[in-house]
């Protein structure tokens, strides 16, 4: 299967669409980036003003890791959307192109190709996601400078110290490809049902849009459903920097909070790869090629 | 030897039937001419040969096996265009070939995809992208992933679409030189009838999903089996006379005008028993081209 894996990822990379993604990402990141550092001080003074009566801040607050942190809390929302471009226009592209026929008439079967197509998807949001860490954490790191991680949540802080942060970025984005994945395999399972290239993706980005509504919303009815929707899970790579404390209330290095909650994400996220990939295969088997 | 045999293909969409029972067998060698109007179900049956399109009923065997059960196998050694010649715009012709050439089992090396590029007549334009190419460059250079991997087998669904004349000329000597001094068997569908008549030894002609009719071009354009429209100023009466006389075997089933099939030699005797008959005919007229047979089995019913 390796040479028409080989095919897909040549034709992504020709692909002048694919770079929107990439580019998209870095000059998102580049215009924050240089915001907080042209007027980084007064955006930590605003953050800190509730809490600077009761608690002294030494170090230096505004350094790489926060910022990373705040550019994933930004972009991983609207990332999701630029592998959509991409996943979602996999198969309804070739098939509006009229080149699925071409390939489908080749000695290799449609399983084959739909998962091939797949795993060439999948390898761009890897890329896009390694694009996203070099830019948020790596050049924010280079940029601002390291330090202790201060983490303001909704009813608590969190102070991580320097060296027990970096992994925590490490999970985080092993974390993200999953969600991105599961949001690949989802534009997959639309692209499978389609023949035109706007459509699928218009309707992943809304099913995104419709079951995070459905996560977020505390109805009793939804919340029965709600444990096993993908949205529900895809923004817990932030649960990489809620860390243990002791009876002193001293953090424990090298913890994570909740670790059970993290692997039950994934097991969730894996099953919808799973189960969308799986739909869109015995779909484009079923399928007749008329375009 | 039968590369294809097609028995009792049928294609339902919802209440469509667009191929209704469908048989034919094309031998080794042969340039086999398909025949219909648009929307007869060519592309339909073309689309199901090459297993893009799941058939409601029948079977299809290419070169001895079931088509369902070898799939990979027999496209392996198959070659085609089917209708657009619809590719990656932002590829070049080059990168077409390269791509494709992967696909295959055998190694394609690059003087292979060059001369395949100089086959059809690319290879000044060969790093072009394709999204500058014009329609008959598309057209070649779909006809050249066609034949890139030398299949037995080669399915060009109106391969001349778009072509130039002395680009039709090309693919017409192309065809034959495939057929005639490589032994492949060419299955070749077209709207121009005459570009049919001029490459194809066996024809079929269908019309609504059903064979019209089928055999190798000579007996299709049989002196034997001439066509006669007779126009008169009351059919239905001639109608009945000729029903009545010796002619009645020659009639043809037709919803509308008089038509007759009869050997050639026979017309003026034809003719004869017309006036003799006091039958008040407008005009006779023997039709023995293709097109007109085409015309006759596929537009009157």
């Amino acid at each position: 299967m390796w040479p028409i894996i080989q095919i897909e990822l040549f034709k992504i990379y020709k692909r002048p669409r694919t770079y929107i993604a990439f580019g998209a990402i870095a000059a998102l990141i580049l215009v924050i980036q240089m915001g907080l550092k042209i007027d980084g001080e007064a955006y930590a003074a605003f953050l800190m003003k509730d809490i600077n009566d009761t608690l002294t801040v030494d170090g230096k607050v505004l350094n790489g890791y926060l910022i990373c942190y705040i550019l994933l809390q930004l972009l991983l929302v609207h990332v999701p959307l630029l592998v959509a471009l991409i996943a979602a226009d996999m198969l309804s592209g070739e098939a509006n192109l009229g080149t699925l026929r071409l390939l489908f008439t080749t000695p290799y079967s449609r399983t084959q190709w739909v998962l091939a197509k797949f795993v060439a998807a999948s390898i761009y949001t890897i890329l896009l996601l390694i694009w996203l860490a070099f830019l948020a954490l790596f050049m924010s790191m280079w940029i601002f400078g390291t330090d202790d991680l201060f983490l303001m949540k909704s009813n608590y802080v969190v102070l991580i110290q320097e060296q027990d942060v970096f992994w925590r970025y490490l999970g985080a984005f092993v974390f993200a490809s999953f969600s991105l994945l599961t949001v690949a395999a989802l534009g997959f399972l639309m692209s499978s049902l389609a023949n035109n290239s706007i459509g699928p993706i218009v309707a992943t980005i809304s099913a995104i849009v419709f079951f995070t509504i459905l996560s977020t919303l505390n109805i009793p009815l939804f919340n029965v459903v709600k444990p096993y929707l993908f949205t529900t899970h895809m923004n817990n790579w932030k649960e990489f920097f809620d860390i243990q404390v002791n009876d002193s209330n001293d953090a424990i290095t090298g913890s994570i909070l909740n670790v059970a909650k993290i692997k039950n994400s994934i097991i969730i996220l894996t099953i919808h790869i799973g189960l969308f990939v799986g739909a869109s295969v015995w779909i484009m088997k079923k399928k007749d090629i008329l375009s | 030897m039968s590369v294809i045999k097609v028995q009792g293909l049928s294609k339902s969409f919802g209440a469509l039937k667009a191929v209704d029972q469908l048989s034919f067998e094309v031998e080794a060698g042969q340039v086999y001419g398909f025949l219909g109007q648009n929307g007869s179900g060519k592309s339909t049956t073309i689309r199901m040969l090459l297993s893009l399109i799941h058939p409601t009923q029948g079977h299809i065997e290419i070169f001895g096996q079931s088509l369902s059960d070898n799939r990979s196998a027999i496209l392996e050694q198959i070659g085609a265009v089917i209708e657009r010649p619809d590719l990656y715009p932002y590829l070049t012709a080059q990168e077409h070939l390269t791509l494709f050439a992967k696909l295959r089992k055998q190694k394609i090396t690059a003087a292979k995809i060059e001369a395949t590029l100089a086959q059809v007549g690319l290879l000044s334009r060969a790093n072009d992208k394709v999204q500058t190419y014009s329609l008959g460059m598309k057209q070649r250079l779909g006809i050249g992933i066609a034949l890139l991997h030398d299949p037995q087998l080669i399915i060009l669904d109106e391969p001349t679409n778009g072509l130039d004349p002395q680009g039709i000329a090309d693919i017409r000597q192309l065809i034959k030189s495939l057929s005639k001094d490589q032994g492949k068997t060419v299955l070749v569908s077209s709207h121009l009838l005459s570009e049919i008549e001029q490459i194809a030894s066996h024809i079929l002609i269908i019309h609504q999903g059903k064979k019209m009719a089928e055999g190798p071009k000579s007996s299709l354009l049989d002196p034997n089996k001439t066509i006669v429209q007779i126009k008169t100023l009351d059919d239905q009466d001639a109608k009945q006379k000729l029903i009545a006389s010796v002619y009645q075997s020659n009639l043809l089933e037709r919803t509308e005008g008089l038509y007759l099939t009869i050997p050639k030699l026979e017309i003026p005797a034809l003719n004869a028993f017309i006036v003799s008959s006091n039958i008040d005919l407008v005009s006779l007229e023997a039709k023995n081209s293709l097109e007109d047979y085409f015309l006759q089995l596929t537009s009157t019913f």
